[in-house]
């Protein structure tokens, strides 16, 4: 059988390569994509814990439902921001994108 | 079919007998299992390509193929399948060349793995998941990324395009098709489609039978109609138009690699077609007769497999007819009949449903009451609005 | 080394390497279809978990749904011929420290624990216990996300029309 720590120890994986993304990418879409890494990762934590505590009776993936639909709604107005940011400095290159800087 | 899984049963068995790890005959399972289905996809492609030739010429009152192979020309499709694996494998010079490669698969993939929970017949489903229809509708979700992927890696505009509108037209189309569907499962309480299958057993006033398409007969032509949008045929078939955009995000493919996109489509029309004859038309439920020299189980099964088939094919022939017969929608007017139209309808047989489900039947008349008021209402406030409309422009 | 075992490494292995080139890539469109693998290899780690309604529930959404708004919004906003040179700001090396000494903490907690390994008694089907559960126990936050994507929906919308 595969012990719980095989599944934690890929979504910890999963969840820094999507810190590591989210933290160096400089166009803008790639953040939005390692957010969505994360997510991913922290899902697949939900539904290991609720595999293997019979106690919580599939509250981890209730709670995985609920982070999905978040994502879907959290990408969709990303990415109209990006393309309102897209529209107006006419790049998508986050570090280009510094008007408020001092 | 009792023989079929007790054939599988004594095949491992033998295998262990030989000492032969488990592992070994589940993968030639599935092999041959996979091989017959690739075989099975072929064929029938191959067979509805000449098909839909025939039956396009026959309504445009002329013959079509005749010539290659003899009668009525049916080995055109083989020698066009022949042509197509013979032509040069161009990939365009500013592609994206892992992209370029890979849409197609994405494509084909997507479209055979549907094939798992088709219920051909009693039994002979590759693997009743618990899930069957919600895996089918998100495994056709696959086909428009690959769409996507062939129309941006071919470096062409028409391409880009074509792509776009395929697949804004497929995820607009996507939703009142899950709704629609979500009719037949809450009344038999299943996602599973064998056990869809069953729940349709059993005839209503000692002659009909109790096929979902009666009760639930908007939501079948709900279906049907954003099934035709899935498959980009006519008269949603603006992304390969080949009058619109040369041919759409297939632009540049050639050779095999078209064939793989042509065999995809056929393949999706076969499987839209054998998801609306599961959950509406009753599946491999049919009238059968016992066989002489057969036992009773393989008879049931082919009958069984001779009725999915034959509904099958009827609904792919109402879908070829249908694109030789009416006008191309518009973009526009496309989007706007999924999100204005469609939906709504879908919403309100899931509604209507449901309430019925819950309270009984008595709902209905509430509902035709209520439904009959508010076109009453509707129809008297265009009339007063249009007088009052008219009287302003004589004044 | 049984064969879940087996498929699991194959599996994780698979996703990572898919995670990799989403963070790594340089091409964007390469990005977004190995995100899409990703999203592939995590529903195929859900079966294994015997999530089947959400495995079909990640590829419904986020493949036939968020990648492809993904890949809309690379095909709106970047030119075809452009290469830039760089994929990552200058912040990469405190990034990857962070990134790493991340990793180490997590894993630590994971594996410091007890080991569960003895799967418990499965429900037969999750698909019936998860709808009565979303519509009994968790009808709030049900009513209450639905209100969220409707607001997200008129915010999209609003943000990307053209003025």
């Amino acid at each position: 059988m595969i012990p719980l720590s095989h599944y934690l120890v890929l979504g910890a994986i999963l969840f820094s390569l999507g810190v590591f993304g989210a933290l160096t990418r400089r166009n803008a879409i790639a953040i939005l994509m390692s957010i969505e890494l994360m997510l991913n990762a922290v899902n697949l934590n939900f539904i290991a814990f609720a595999r293997y505590l019979p106690q919580t009776l599939l509250q981890g993936q209730v709670f995985a439902i609920f982070v999905i639909t978040v994502a879907a709604a959290e990408a969709a107005v990303g990415l109209a921001i990006v393309l309102g940011l897209y529209r107006n400095f006419k790049t998508v290159n986050v570090d280009e994108i510094n008007l408020m800087k001092w | 079919m009792g023989n079929l899984a007790d054939l599988v049963e004594r095949f491992y068995g033998l295998t262990a007998a030989w000492g032969i790890p488990w592992l070994v005959p589940t993968l030639v399972v599935m092999t041959i299992v996979v091989s017959v289905i690739l075989a099975y996809i072929s064929v029938a492609a191959m067979f509805m390509i000449w098909w839909e030739r025939k039956i396009s010429a026959h309504i445009q009152v002329r013959y079509g193929p005749m010539r290659v192979g003899g009668w009525h020309g049916w080995a055109q499709s083989i020698a066009d399948g022949v042509k197509l694996l013979l032509k040069e494998d161009i990939i365009p010079a500013g592609a994206d060349k892992v992209v370029f490669v890979l849409a197609p698969l994405v494509v084909f993939a997507a479209a055979l793995a549907a094939y798992v929970t088709i219920p051909w017949a009693p039994g002979l489903i590759v693997r009743d998941l618990n899930i069957g229809i919600l895996y089918m509708v998100s495994i056709s979700s696959l086909v428009v990324v690959g769409v996507i992927m062939a129309g941006w890696s071919s470096n062409n505009k028409y391409s880009v395009l074509g792509a776009m509108r395929s697949a804004a037209q497929a995820v607009s189309y996507e939703v009142p098709l899950v709704l629609s569907l979500l009719g037949p499962v809450m009344i038999a309480g299943t996602m599973s489609m064998g056990k869809l299958v069953e729940a349709q057993s059993g005839v209503w006033f000692g002659f009909l039978p109790q096929w979902f398409v009666f009760p639930q007969i908007v939501a079948f032509l709900t279906y049907f109609t954003c099934a035709l949008a899935e498959c980009n045929r006519l008269p949603f078939d603006i992304p390969e138009a080949e009058s619109e955009l040369v041919a759409g995000f297939h632009v540049e493919y050639s050779g095999m690699r078209f064939a793989i996109f042509f065999l995809a489509e056929y393949a999706n029309m076969f499987t839209v077609s054998a998801i609306a004859t599961t959950l509406f038309l009753g599946g491999w439920q049919g009238p059968r007769i016992p066989l002489p020299g057969l036992p009773r189980e393989v008879a049931h099964t082919l009958f069984g497999l001779f009725w999915f088939l034959v509904k099958c094919y009827f609904l792919i022939f109402v879908m070829m007819w249908l694109r030789w017969t009416l006008a191309r929608l518009r973009v526009d007017q496309l989007m706007d009949f999924a999100w204005k139209i469609l939906l709504p309808i879908a919403f309100a047989n899931l509604i209507v449903t449901g309430l019925v489900l819950v309270l009984g039947r008595q709902v209905l008349l509430y509902v035709a009451g209520i439904a009959i008021l508010l076109l009453i209402a509707i129809a008297l406030v265009v009339r007063t609005g249009g007088r009052a409309v008219q009287a302003e422009k004589a004044s | 080394m049984t064969l879940q075992l087996a498929i699991f490494y194959v599996v994780a292995a698979f996703t990572v390497w898919a995670a990799a080139v989403v963070v790594l890539g340089k091409n964007i469109v390469r990005a977004a279809v190995a995100l899409i693998f990703s999203f592939c290899g995590m529903a195929a780690l859900y079966v294994l978990l015997d999530a089947e309604f959400l495995a079909a529930v990640q590829v419904l959404i986020y493949v036939g749904g968020i990648t492809i708004l993904l890949l809309f919004a690379i095909m709106l906003t970047s030119r075809i011929a452009s290469k830039t040179a760089r994929v990552v700001n200058d912040q990469v090396i405190l990034s990857a420290m962070v990134a790493v000494g991340l990793l180490v903490g997590l894993i630590y907690a994971s594996t410091s624990g007890l080991v569960m390994t003895a799967a418990p008694p499965l429900l037969p089907e999750t698909s019936p216990f998860l709808g009565r559960a979303l519509l009994t126990t968790y009808a709030l936050p049900f009513e209450v996300v639905s209100i969220l994507l409707l607001a997200a929906m008129v915010g999209a919308i609003i943000l990307a029309r053209k003025e």
